[in-house]
């Protein structure tokens, strides 16, 4: 079978995000970037799934600025998956263009017969790519899995809901399957894994050459700002009886929050 | 112009967070209209009415209780291909979150998630949102869309105050579809308590809790307060409590009114998900933990002497 995982690369979970001077955006120099973690689950989900259906390939797609996206694509390659489709497009595409382009680069390269993508990206944290594939695949879709089985076609899969209530759905053939944390553990790549990965191939497009216009984009995002800063902390000094009382007491008379 | 708001319900009561959403429509004079699913959709849409809901479309179906993505996918897209609505606005649940974006994506429209702050001038709306889980926000604006699709975080907006009025009701019955998607079987989270996102209370625990078992005072603290409990990134690896527990940037973002931070140091990550919290309380050995940078109130103390004083302390006074 021919497989498909779709990636974001992000700044990493500890990074310090500060705005631009103009605030259109934030600060990237200096900022270290990773594949988005919840993509992690999705690569690896899609790398047991080819081990165990012998004679499948494993591609991985990204959209984003190439110069430094393909290393993203890159890791996913030293983990495992066998060759990379990077489209090269410019940081502030919205996410129906970034699903336009995922679509179109499906249908060139395609077709697959499962789909794998994070259920969300850190970043802007939408949580739409998803879906918006789906639609415009004419797949079904589940997202926030967390449980993954493939059988005669179909996929089983348990996902998150409110309340960490679960739902076991099944899907008819193939689909789009966003990854949640929890699904497995994603291996490290290898020394060997990243040699190799040097020399798999990456294929390059442009959003023009899928015939996506980046200025199409929807949604835009402008006026960044950093959160208010806090007053500063109020200790409570004492003996644990005293402070409990004391903090009791502030949370009910000063702060009002009971 | 209309404004479509999902109107979410169970057993007829509106969620309050739908509610937020049609206070707010109606705030701005233009017709509201909205879509109600399931059993007992009638008498939600009734109680919609009283909050400003103009015009209501119901598929009143017991196949609807369970949210499906397909199915409920048709009944939205048939309203939204016929009323042309300007905005379509909904709420912060895992249904909305799932569903939403793939309408944008049928009616070639920009979508914007979890917004905490929305305003309209003349038919366009800007919303803020926060970005990297909360360490900045930005302002969202859509440009040449159909439809403006929005997710509005719980507890963001103003519910008004409930009047007599009459809804204008159009009995729906949901379009046959042939569904590749199955939901076979929901099975409910051990906790009977709010999810995070939508808790007022948190009661969050991290590594000063030494091991799992003493994630139990947390939830005596929580059953006092009627809180919620959360947990960080490094007790979820350990494989202490279920990830559904995580606050944080690969975990969820919360904004309760007060998050009880116990035996937390406060990562990055961990800050970035709840630092936009009304009251955080601090409660960690180390005086010099992040966490405290970003509390109203710091204990410097052992969560596990602290905790179980403070929930009988909260039991005098509540």
């Amino acid at each position: 079978m021919k497989i498909l995982v779709c990636i974001k690369q992000v700044p990493d979970t500890t990074a310090k995000i500060s705005i631009k001077a103009d605030k259109q955006g934030v600060e990237t120099n200096g900022i270290k970037w990773v594949m988005n973690p919840y993509d992690e689950f999705a690569v690896e989900e899609a790398i047991k799934l080819k081990e165990a259906n012998a004679g499948s390939t494993l591609s991985v797609i990204t959209v984003g600025p190439k110069a430094r996206a393909v290393e993203a694509l890159r890791t996913a390659l030293a983990m495992g998956a066998d060759d990379a489709i990077m489209v090269d497009a410019e940081e502030n595409v919205d996410n129906l263009c970034t699903a336009k382009a995922l679509a179109a680069a499906i249908e060139k390269e395609g077709p697959f017969d499962m789909v794998f993508t994070g259920k969300l990206a850190i970043d802007d944290q939408q949580s739409a790519v998803t879906q918006m594939l789906s639609e415009l695949c004419g797949i079904p879709h589940a997202n926030v899995v967390s449980k993954y089985t493939f059988a005669n076609g179909n996929s089983e899969v348990e996902r998150e809901i409110e309340g960490g209530a679960k739902e076991v759905l099944e899907l008819k053939g193939k689909s789009v399957i966003g990854a949640n944390k929890g699904l497995n553990t994603p291996r490290y790549a290898s020394l060997p894994g990243i040699m190799k990965a040097k020399k798999k191939p990456v294929k390059d497009y442009s959003l023009a050459d899928l015939g996506v216009d980046a200025q199409q984009s929807k949604v835009s995002y402008k006026e960044f700002s950093l959160p208010p800063e806090r007053p500063a902390v109020k200790m409570i000094e004492g003996e644990p009886a005293g402070q409990t009382a004391s903090l009791v007491s502030l949370l009910k008379d000063e702060a009002k929050v009971l | 112009m209309t404004i479509l708001v999902n109107v979410e319900q169970t057993e007829g009561k509106v969620r309050s967070a739908s509610l937020e959403l049609i206070s707010f429509a109606a705030s701005t004079g233009k017709d509201v209209a909205g879509i109600v699913v399931g059993s007992s959709a009638k008498a939600a849409a009734e109680e919609a009415g009283r909050y400003g809901l103009q015009k209501a479309f119901v598929f009143e179906d017991a196949n609807l209780d369970q949210y499906n993505s397909e199915s409920h996918f048709a009944c939205f897209s048939e309203i939204i291909a016929e009323l042309k609505p300007k905005i379509v606005l909904s709420t912060g649940s895992a249904a909305s979150r799932d569903l939403i974006p793939k309408l944008a994506a049928k009616f070639d429209s920009g979508f914007v998630s979890d917004a905490v702050e929305i305003n309209l001038s003349g038919e366009d709306l800007t919303l803020k949102k926060p970005m990297y889980s909360g360490k900045c926000f930005a302002q969202a604006s859509f440009k040449d869309s159909a439809i403006q699709f929005v997710c509005m975080r719980p507890n963001q907006l103003k519910v008004s105050e409930p009047k007599d009025a009459n809804v204008d009701i159009t009995e729906k019955s949901a379009p046959s579809v042939d569904l590749k998607t199955i939901v076979k079987e929901v099975v409910q989270g051990a906790s009977k308590r709010l999810d995070l996102t939508e808790a007022n209370i948190i009661v969050s625990g991290g590594r000063g809790l030494k091991e799992a078992k003493n994630f139990e005072l947390l939830e005596s603290l929580a059953d006092v307060l009627g809180a919620s409990v959360g947990a960080s990134r490094a007790v979820v690896d350990a494989g202490w409590v279920p990830h559904s527990m995580q606050v944080g940037q690969t975990g969820k973002t919360v904004a309760p009114s007060l998050y009880i931070a116990c035996g937390i140091s406060g990562a990055i990550q961990h800050l970035a998900g709840m630092s936009t919290s009304k009251v955080i309380v601090a409660i960690n050995t180390d005086p010099e933990a992040p966490i405290f940078q970003k509390a109203t109130y710091g204990i410097v103390g052992d969560a596990l002497e602290i905790v179980p004083m403070l929930t009988e302390e909260f039991k005098k006074v509540l």
